[in-house]
């Protein structure tokens, strides 16, 4: 244990760990300090100066986040001055906001209005113009309205630090500051990997996944139509917490029951699908390893890494699985095998999905993925939009009565339940190419090194004496040092998995904003979304995707094998460079992975 | 060193004439008055006889442009190309120097260069920083070396150790002439303390104020001084990098900082093993590119790295990590240019100018209402009042003193009962404005204080980067019910509101341009509330210049000349030739052109 | 893209491949913009992309340093560059009626280039000559000592040039 230090905060002397900020040492005593721009996983910002604190021998304020205690350091946290700088602080950020909290998405979810309401501002005293600018609706998936944007900057810092993309940057100064991509340009048109971290982490409004209930309400009054839905892993990890429930539940059963009470005729499980990709995916990596193709194998099943890969890495896209992803696979499926199986035409089948990611709703709408002029998937909407919808139809989600999802692509393994946390397919993959490749069963499935929130994760193992090295990454951030590994050293691994968002899926840009008192990203909650999976998993029977017989009856009736030509239609496609092209800043590229 | 001069130029010439090249003689064409001197000295076979040198700016430059005779120092101002003829053959060839031109001889002495000592020029040397600047060629290092130059660097290097330089400067009382007055020996302490592969000495030269061009044109006059002091910090702290940041809108300086960087490098002044020491140093120019913040470290760090300039959070500070991570000392082109002079002529001397806390000169930009606006230096401790009326010449057109404005945006505005504040850190900022960097604007009775305090505001407001709240929203917020107030719109409460808002961003802001930010409001409600008060409760404007609350009409005196009706922008004035005319309420802008353009007093603005 | 146009190119892939060999060659990205604003007289979106490439930089970032800057020019301008300084000194001389001179003769605001394309009108922090305050600096020449009619009449002969 490090040597004590003494501080007193508000004439209270106790006794804590050098070496921190004024507000670490104090939220661990107890004194949650308010604050706004500042993110535990973000670099400091002092921005914002909702934290600001009094230390003696100090004329201003000090940005609590920022500085440093020392032996001896009396703070004050709550005086009358530093309360009226704080309200005043929060009352200007609310003149330059349009404060239509009543109609924006956010209401109630917001952190500006919890702010404002914990400073007490009864009046408004500096109200004047405020800035205005247009929305930027032209992405599919991330809409940007600079209109709400306080400067805190979280967005910015996360784009660059977390994720690599610097797709953002405040640009003009001063009162005119915007965060914007570059040249101003509209959302769809820049290197925007459609991640929607910047929803997660978004104070307000200022950004929003587009927003595609009423759509779906819509469709779903359809009578002509056949609705279909199916729903990501971690969909059903996160979405309790939207109704106040802990972090973690897994309130599968009752998704299945409210997603039948808004409407769908069939309700099936990307977990089927994802079974369906690690049998063609595992397939696949098997061809590569005995020469047919190119090493590592690097997966595809995350719609903003395949952004990222077009624009930051074309070099690699040869490396990259030609499986489409697993709500890509689910909904060919659907408007094939199963609308033959129903003998309909595929074309009155609305293919809905439920997902925890905004990347996934640019995934739905590329040319490259559609099959006889289909789209697979027509509507995706995020964890948040289908919770809302339930609320919104007056659904007693907590305690509707679970269900089971529908056949034929309903039922999956404990390994299609993984892939929606960070080395959840690996380790799928592994539990069937190991299988597929020696022949015989892989006794210990529960693979610890690819498990957990570390940044790069790698792991080996032998089949038939033939040593498989790999690596998991999540987080763009941490998947553009992996990949700079690769391009030096292209021999080190044979399958690589990447994930987009930080814990992968669970992560997601679409996934639940956080309750009161807790911040976006927190890798608690990260894990505990996680567990779930986990748990889940381990509650099954069948935990190999090779022997989930939904699937095998599927490769019977339909795709006849793994890697077959009605597969390769289906299931397979091809990325391509794009542009803009994203550069990554040499910096970021330093950092080794030590082997 | 003596190798060094050994291969100066020898001058045999009979005279030396020095002409000022600083900006605004350049503007008065001392270009062309350099080329017609040439050719009238070819015409007199005199060229071999006269030695012309080009100096820095000399601070005078009211009375420009200014050509300087040697010997006897005869000081001429005001000399157009027609003057050329009889200057050479009048002082040139008779001997005898022509009286009309030459610049008051009593104004001179007594006044300005009363602080260079009385008669001998070079005596007191009490024009430290600016000490040769109109003295010597900025372009030539021999100038410089012939005065002095580079002795200090010689003498750190061959008599003193590192530590022995810092505990000089330290004991020299010497502080930062930037803005905040941070002693500068215990900055260099700091530094120096750093274990590291590596620091840095940057000069900020991003001098921003408005107002303010000492550091300019201390650079156009005299930029080795500058590299002298950095060279021997650089020695001090274990540096073995410099960079000058520098505004791009000073072009001149840059170039001569670019050929004096070059010449101190051939003189193995920059470079490895400097003066035969085994001493490493080298100096690069990086150029800002118009954003006033940039002079606050931080930011000025980041902008060097090729960021957006703005500050960060301190601790920690630049001389633990600084430029690219690394320990970094940043002092501003003043305090550089006194380095060589204390060094050389010892810090007690230096010491022993100026009051019991600031030691030392300080160079002023004296500008606005004043007799003779230009640059002053003078011992810490003069009065304003010694500068405005005794070296500035008082108020032009015998207009009343109203208030001084010192410390640009971040300072304050000081009316007529602290004229008698002697100049220091302490003593200005106990008066309720601040040292800064070194403007000084003198406002007399014409200017509207709240229309100025509107002025800085409206300034900070738009340097202002956009990081913190407090600066970003806050400073647009005072702007907004300043505004509204030299409107004729102000209600009552604003001044409170501004007092409300202006406290809260003084100590809530991140930075130093935030957290003095609303000091020009601040200090003009302080000192001149009555004319706020007027403003918001009798929507009148006793300077006039709140033009949104003024009616013009014409009065009788009109002849009719038409001059009012020509300049209306809007075409708000009727009337026939030889008619009195008649403005349209309606129509008037109230942008006082008309009231400007009249020649007989026949526009009345109420 | 224009022959000259890639000259100017090539000179400032030249600058920049210079430039990348240094230590800490991102922090070079003012000086590169500087130099490319000195070879096409403004930063094009085209000329932005290929600093990116050259410094490896990410445009995002090069966008926040060109649009913090007042320096740069994000759009062409004209051929002489009318700034008015509104420094303290030469406000207080009345800056302001010389601002609104010039914003009549040449019907722009500031910020805007004329139809003509020959002024462009800005406002200068400060141009470091408030001893001839009022200021203006066109290209770069300093004139002082003015007023509404001797700005016109400057205006005017640039006109004839």
């Amino acid at each position: 244990m490090k040597n004590m230090i003494t501080i007193f905060i508000n004439d209270k002397e106790y006794k804590v760990e050098p070496d921190q900020t004024i507000m670490k040492a104090a939220d661990k005593l107890g004194f949650k300090i308010p604050r706004l721009c500042y993110h535990p996983k973000l670099s400091i910002e002092g921005a914002c100066r909702v934290c600001v604190v009094e230390v003696e021998g100090h004329r201003n304020f000090v940005a609590s986040c920022a500085f440093p205690i020392s032996d001896g350091m009396r703070i004050k946290t709550n005086t009358h001055e530093l309360r009226r700088a704080r309200r005043d602080i929060v009352e200007l950020i609310l003149d330059n906001h349009p404060l239509d909290c009543h109609t924006c998405e956010r209401d109630s979810n917001c952190e500006l209005q919890r702010l404002a309401a914990s400073m007490g501002i009864r009046a408004r005293h500096f109200a004047g113009d405020r800035k205005r600018y247009e929305e930027d609706l032209s992405s599919d998936a991330v809409i940007r309205n600079p209109e709400k944007c306080i400067l805190c900057g979280r967005c910015v810092r996360l784009c660059s630090e977390i994720q690599q993309v610097h797709n953002l940057t405040q640009s003009h100064r001063g009162f005119s500051t915007v965060v914007t991509p570059a040249y101003n340009a509209p959302m769809a048109e820049s290197v925007c990997t459609a991640c929607g971290q910047c929803i997660n982490v978004c104070p307000t409004a200022a950004f929003l996944e587009k927003n595609y209930t009423q759509e779906l309400f819509s469709n779903l009054n359809d009578p002509t139509m056949i609705k279909v839905a199916q729903f990501a892993p971690s969909v059903r990890a996160a979405i309790g917490e939207a109704f106040g429930l802990p972090v973690g539940t897994n309130m599968e059963g009752q998704l299945v029951a409210s997603l039948r009470l808004l409407g769908f005729d069939y309700v099936f499980d990307t977990q089927f699908a994802a079974d369906l990709t690690i049998m063609e995916e595992a397939s696949e990596f098997l061809e590569r390893v005995k020469g047919n193709g190119k090493l590592p194998m690097i997966t595809s099943c995350s719609s903003a890494w395949m952004k990222c890969l077009e624009q930051f890495y074309p070099d690699l896209i040869d490396n990259v699985s030609t499986c489409k992803s697993p709500m890509s696979m689910q909904g060919a499926m659907t408007k094939t095998y199963f609308a033959q199986k129903l003998g309909i035409d595929p074309s009155k089948i609305c293919s809905a999905a439920a997902m925890c990611c905004t990347a996934k709703k640019y995934e739905a709408a590329r040319p490259e993925l559609m099959f006889d002029g289909m789209k697979g998937v027509d509507i995706v909407v995020t964890t948040r939009e289908i919770a809302w919808m339930i609320k919104s139809a007056g659904l007693d989600f907590v305690n509707i009565k679970p269900e089971q999802p529908d056949n034929p692509l309903g039922l999956s393994s404990g390994a299609g339940a993984i892939f929606g946390t960070t080395g959840g397919v690996m380790e799928a993959a592994i539990r069937t190419a190991y299988d597929l490749y020696t022949g015989q069963t892989l006794i210990d499935i529960e693979i610890e090194a690819v498990r957990g929130l570390k940044g790069i994760k790698e792991g080996s193992l032998t089949m038939d004496g033939k040593e498989i090295r790999v690596a998991v990454a999540h987080g763009l951030g941490n998947a553009c040092k992996l990949l700079d590994v690769v391009r030096k050293d292209p021999d080190r691994y044979h399958f690589i998995e990447i994930m987009g968002c930080p814990g992968g899926c669970v992560g997601g840009g679409g996934q639940p904003y956080p309750l009161t008192n807790t911040v976006p990203l927190d890798d608690a909650a990260l894990t505990k979304r996680a567990k779930a999976l986990y748990d889940l998993d381990r509650g099954k029977t069948i935990r190999r995707s090779h022997d989930n017989p939904g699937v095998q009856k599927l490769y019977k009736e339909f795709l006849e094998h793994p890697l077959s030509e009605v597969s390769h239609k289906y299931l397979h496609t091809h990325y391509q460079a794009k542009l803009p092209v994203g550069i990554i800043p040499k910096e970021a590229k330093k950092i080794e992975v030590k082997p | 060193m003596d190798d060094l001069k050994k291969g100066m130029e020898v001058t045999e010439a009979k005279f030396k004439l020095t002409l000022c090249d600083g900006t605004a003689c350049i503007h008065k064409h001392s270009k062309e008055l350099l080329l017609a001197v040439e050719s009238e000295l070819d015409k007199h076979g005199l060229r071999q006889a006269v030695k012309i040198n080009l100096s820095g700016c000399l601070g005078m430059c009211k009375d420009g442009p200014i050509l300087i005779v040697n010997p006897g120092f005869v000081m001429y101002g005001g000399v157009r190309v027609e003057d050329v003829p009889e200057i050479v053959q009048s002082h040139l060839v008779d001997n005898k120097a022509v009286t009309r031109l030459i610049i008051s001889p009593d104004y001179l002495y007594n006044r300005f260069f009363r602080v260079f000592g009385d008669v001998d020029f070079f005596g007191r040397q009490m024009r430290i920083c600016l000490r040769n600047c109109g003295i010597i060629d900025p372009e030539n290092i021999d100038d410089y070396l012939a005065l002095r130059g580079y002795e200090a660097l010689a003498k750190a290097l061959e008599m003193m150790t590192p530590q022995e330089v810092v505990d000089e400067v330290k004991k020299s009382g010497l502080r930062g002439r930037g803005g905040a007055g941070f002693s500068t020996g215990l900055k260099w302490e700091f530094t120096a303390k750093q274990v590291s592969d590596r620091k840095y000495v940057i000069c900020n030269a991003d001098e921003g104020d408005p107002g303010a061009f000492m550091d300019r044109s201390a650079i156009e006059g005299d930029p080795h001084t500058v590299l002298e002091g950095m060279i021997i910090a650089g020695y001090a702290i274990g540096a073995s990098k410099g960079v000058v940041y520098i505004r791009a809108e000073y072009p001149l300086a840059i170039k001569r900082l670019e050929k004096a960087i070059a010449a101190a490098r051939e003189h193995n002044l920059l470079g490895s093993g400097i003066l035969g020491s085994n001493f490493d140093f080298d100096i690069e120019i990086r150029l800002g590119a118009g954003a006033f913040v940039c002079g606050e470290e931080t930011a000025l760090i980041h902008s060097i790295e090729g960021s957006r300039g703005m500050p960060r959070p301190r601790p920690p500070y630049p001389s633990v990590s600084g430029l690219f991570g690394k320990p970094t000392l940043i002092n501003n082109v003043e305090t550089w240019a006194n380095i060589p002079v204390i060094l050389l002529d010892g810090a007690d001397w230096f010491s022993s100018i100026g009051t019991e806390t600031s030691k030392g000169t300080k160079v002023f930009a004296l500008a606005g209402k004043v007799h003779n606006t230009g640059l002053v230096e003078v011992p810490m401790g003069t009065t304003l009042r010694e500068i405005i009326y005794d070296i500035g010449g008082g108020i032009p057109k015998g207009k009343m003193f109203k208030a001084v404005q010192t410390g640009g945006p971040s300072g304050g505005c000081l009316p007529e009962q602290y004229l008698d504040t002697q100049i220091d850190y302490e003593s200005l900022a106990k008066a309720g404005s601040i040292m800064g960097s070194g403007g000084m604007i003198v406002i007399d009775e014409d200017a509207c204080m709240v229309s100025l305090a509107r002025f800085f505001i409206e300034f900070t407001q738009d340097e202002s980067c956009g990081k913190c709240t407090p600066c970003r929203e806050g400073t647009k917020r005072m702007y907004d019910i300043l505004t509204r107030i030299t409107e004729g719109k102000g209600r009552p409460g604003d001044i409170e509101l501004l007092e409300r808002l202006g406290g809260m961003i003084k100590r809530a802001s991140l930075c130093g341009l935030g957290q003095s930010a609303p000091n020009p409001v601040l200090s003009t409600i302080k000192n001149f509330r009555e004319e706020y008060e007027e403003h918001i409760h009798a929507k009148t404007c006793r300077a006039g210049q709140c033009t949104a609350m003024l009616s013009f009409t014409v009065n009788e005196k009109c002849i009719g000349c038409g001059a009012c009706k020509r300049v209306c922008p809007v075409a708000a004035v009727e009337g026939a030739r030889r008619e009195k005319h008649r403005i349209l309420p309606d129509k008037c802008i109230r942008c006082g052109q008309c009231y400007e353009a009249c020649k007989f007093d026949a526009i009345t603005r109420a | 893209m224009t022959e000259l146009a890639q000259d100017k190119m090539t000179t400032l892939r030249e600058f920049m491949a210079e430039v990348a060999q240094r230590e800490y060659s991102e922090s070079y990205l003012i000086a590169v913009l500087h130099k490319a604003q000195e070879l096409f007289g403004y930063l094009p979106r085209e000329v932005m992309d290929v600093v990116a490439e050259g410094l490896e930089i990410p445009t995002a970032h090069i966008w926040g340093v060109a649009t913090f800057y007042h320096y740069f020019n994000l759009e062409p301008i004209g051929r002489h560059v009318v700034s008015v300084c509104m420094g303290t000194a030469c406000y207080v001389k009345g800056a302001n009626r010389v601002l609104d001179a010039l914003k009549r003769e040449l019907a722009v605001e500031v910020g805007q280039t004329t139809d003509d394309r020959l002024f462009t009108l800005q406002e200068a922090r400060c141009l470091g000559a408030c001893g001839i305050a009022p200021v203006i600096m066109i290209d770069d020449k300093i004139y002082g000592e003015l007023d509404s009619e001797k700005v016109i009449e400057i205006i005017r002969q640039h006109r004839r040039l």
